[in-house]
């Protein structure tokens, strides 16, 4: 992995998914399943349940916050999430979600290349940041 | 990066003013953390998003900030919710979400927010001035507050939005600075036929296409022509919010940090990246919105996300004119309350209502169980609400200015005069 450093802390391990471009959590995801149901992304129907998952940014609508918090009330939220870009929104889920829940969803920014193909199991660490396959 | 406190600010981690402000605080501070915030600054108010029911979180959310005594320190607007308070028959979703909407709503209400429900809060009377901090979350609201009002608020989500009400206060950090505001990217319109400019249909579309090009950066629109109205800048803006995380644009001539390119790059223009708009880019980004296939009966047409402005329902009341639209087709217009007392006031409201058009408030028909029939055509004059729908609500949708909206909705079947070849050449004038 290169660069990166952790905006919400936290240890996680799961299946790699990277996505190619951008979601939106509000209108793109499904609290209740974890599916991607965004029909403008070009991997819609992916499941990203308990999923480290990698992608550029997030879009849109400030409720993705409440997205992802129903998400992880609802057990359906991916494990990690690394992002190329900073996204506070995204970020707000995972604090109210510790504040409200005490889950952990670890988010690291700035993460260029994973270094990983989709699939592989993998460890996100905050303390350093970092992701690196699961033994 | 740790924050630096000040004494006052401590007293709210440290739960002196209350075990809900504390959760509130920490939201804040966490958030400064996440941003690289070396402080936090004062606000002058907010507007909430979080009222939009999306689940149980919610509740539990609103109900930990009540039960701890925490209450707003600042003028605080609410975003919309998932009812019409007054029009409540609108609402074709269960008892049990209706009842868990109405309970989030009140919640919020009990920590002192204004009961305004509107995406639209910059069309009230009292809103942000130039220069002014504030939290506002709702990316249509933040892109408007930032671009057209010039006032000051970073790209805020749900929670943090009450939070900052409650404490007054948010992270010294992203658009709140100087240097944050700066463009990043050119977006060049200058080679777009000028008759483009006077179709209502050309700000949604371009707005999805800057969203694209720009991502989370800042554009700077150039070489526009003509002046753009409130009402295009916000669709401009609604749109570049869904189809990217822009919270910020300018307009070159147009908007109040823009005077000139120059200006708003600090003179580094050469150094920033300028992306040339082609009608091609208008007809992809337009097409783009329209998710609907094969012939299928027009069922509805939603207008009004965001939420209409007065000067909206005057043109909507004009062009239906004394006809009424199509028994099959219901037609859906989402306002504020404040806008729809106006628009009341002026017998726009009531012209429309004779038409055979609806008036949705407190909500909008994207994001709550509202339309009847999903089984056949949605139609829309909005970005926003044609990138949404199809997710959201299951709606295939066909986007079209209000004039063949209303035209459609008239005859009971599609009439949309914009086709791929109408954004080369919008008059139709022969090549001979």
């Amino acid at each position: 992995m290169n660069g990166g450093y952790a905006v919400v802390a936290g240890t996680a391990q799961g299946p790699l998914v990277r996505l190619d471009e951008p979601l939106s959590f509000w209108g793109g995801f499904d609290p209740e399943t974890g599916e991607i149901i965004d029909v403008h992304h070009p991997q819609r129907g992916l499941d990203l349940r308990g999923a480290v998952v990698a992608m550029p940014a997030g879009r849109g609508s400030s409720s993705a916050s409440s997205v992802i918090l129903e998400a992880i009330r609802a057990g359906a939220a991916p494990a990690a999430l690394l992002l190329t870009e900073p996204d506070e929104i995204i970020a707000l889920g995972a604090i109210v979600g510790h504040e409200l829940y005490d889950v952990s969803l670890p988010i690291l920014v700035g993460v260029d290349d994973v270094g990983f193909a989709s699939g592989a199991i993998v460890m996100v660490t905050s303390e350093p940041p970092a992701v690196r396959l699961a033994e | 990066m740790t924050a630096l406190l000040t004494a006052a600010e401590q007293e709210f981690l440290d739960g002196r003013h209350g075990d809900g402000a504390a959760v509130a605080m920490r939201i804040v501070v966490r958030l400064a953390e996440a941003m690289g915030a070396d402080r936090l600054r004062s606000i002058e108010g907010a507007h909430i998003d979080s009222c939009l029911f999306h689940g149980h979180s919610g509740i539990d959310f609103v109900e930990r900030l009540v039960d701890g005594g925490a209450h707003v320190s600042v003028p605080t607007t609410l975003n919309v919710s998932s009812l019409d308070l007054i029009h409540p028959e609108r609402f074709l979703g269960s008892d049990a979400d209706r009842s868990a909407s109405q309970r989030l709503m009140d919640g919020y209400v009990a920590l002192g927010c204004e009961a305004t429900w509107t995406c639209a809060p910059y069309q009230r009377e009292q809103r942000p001035g130039f220069g002014s901090h504030v939290a506002w979350a709702e990316s249509n609201a933040i892109v408007f507050a930032n671009s057209v009002l010039g006032a000051r608020t970073h790209r805020y989500g749900d929670f943090i939005d009450i939070s900052a009400a409650i404490t007054g206060r948010v992270p010294h950090a992203g658009l709140h600075l100087d240097a944050e505001r700066l463009a990043t990217i050119v977006i060049d319109v200058g080679d777009l036929h000028p008759a483009l400019w006077e179709s209502s249909v050309l700000a949604p579309v371009l707005g999805v296409v800057v969203g694209r090009c720009a991502g989370t950066g800042v554009p700077v629109i150039d070489r526009c022509p003509a002046e753009m109205s409130e009402d295009a800048l916000k669709a401009l803006g609604a749109a570049a919010a869904s189809s990217g995380s822009v919270g910020l644009f300018h307009v070159v001539g147009v908007t109040p940090e823009a005077p000139t390119l120059d200006a708003i790059t600090r003179g580094h223009v050469d150094e920033v990246e300028r992306v040339v708009v082609t009608p091609s880019m208008l007809a992809d980004a337009a097409a783009e919105l329209s998710t609907a296939v094969g012939e299928r009966p027009l069922r509805s047409v939603s207008l009004g996300t965001p939420h209409y402005s007065v000067d909206e329902i005057a043109t909507l009341a004009g062009l239906l004119g004394e006809r009424r639209v199509h028994p099959d087709v219901d037609v859906f217009v989402s306002t504020g309350r404040d806008v729809l007392a106006e628009a009341n006031l002026r017998g726009d409201a009531e012209r429309c209502r004779s038409a055979g058009v609806k008036f949705v408030v407190d909500t909008c028909t994207y994001i709550t169980p509202i339309l009847r029939a999903i089984d056949g055509i949605a139609m829309t004059d909005s970005a926003k609400w044609a990138w949404y729908a199809p997710g959201n609500i299951g709606a295939e949708v066909v986007f079209a200015d209000v004039t063949d909206c209303i035209e459609s909705a008239i005859a009971g079947k599609l009439r949309v005069r914009v086709d791929e070849s109408w954004w080369t050449n919008p008059l139709g004038e022969s090549d001979s």
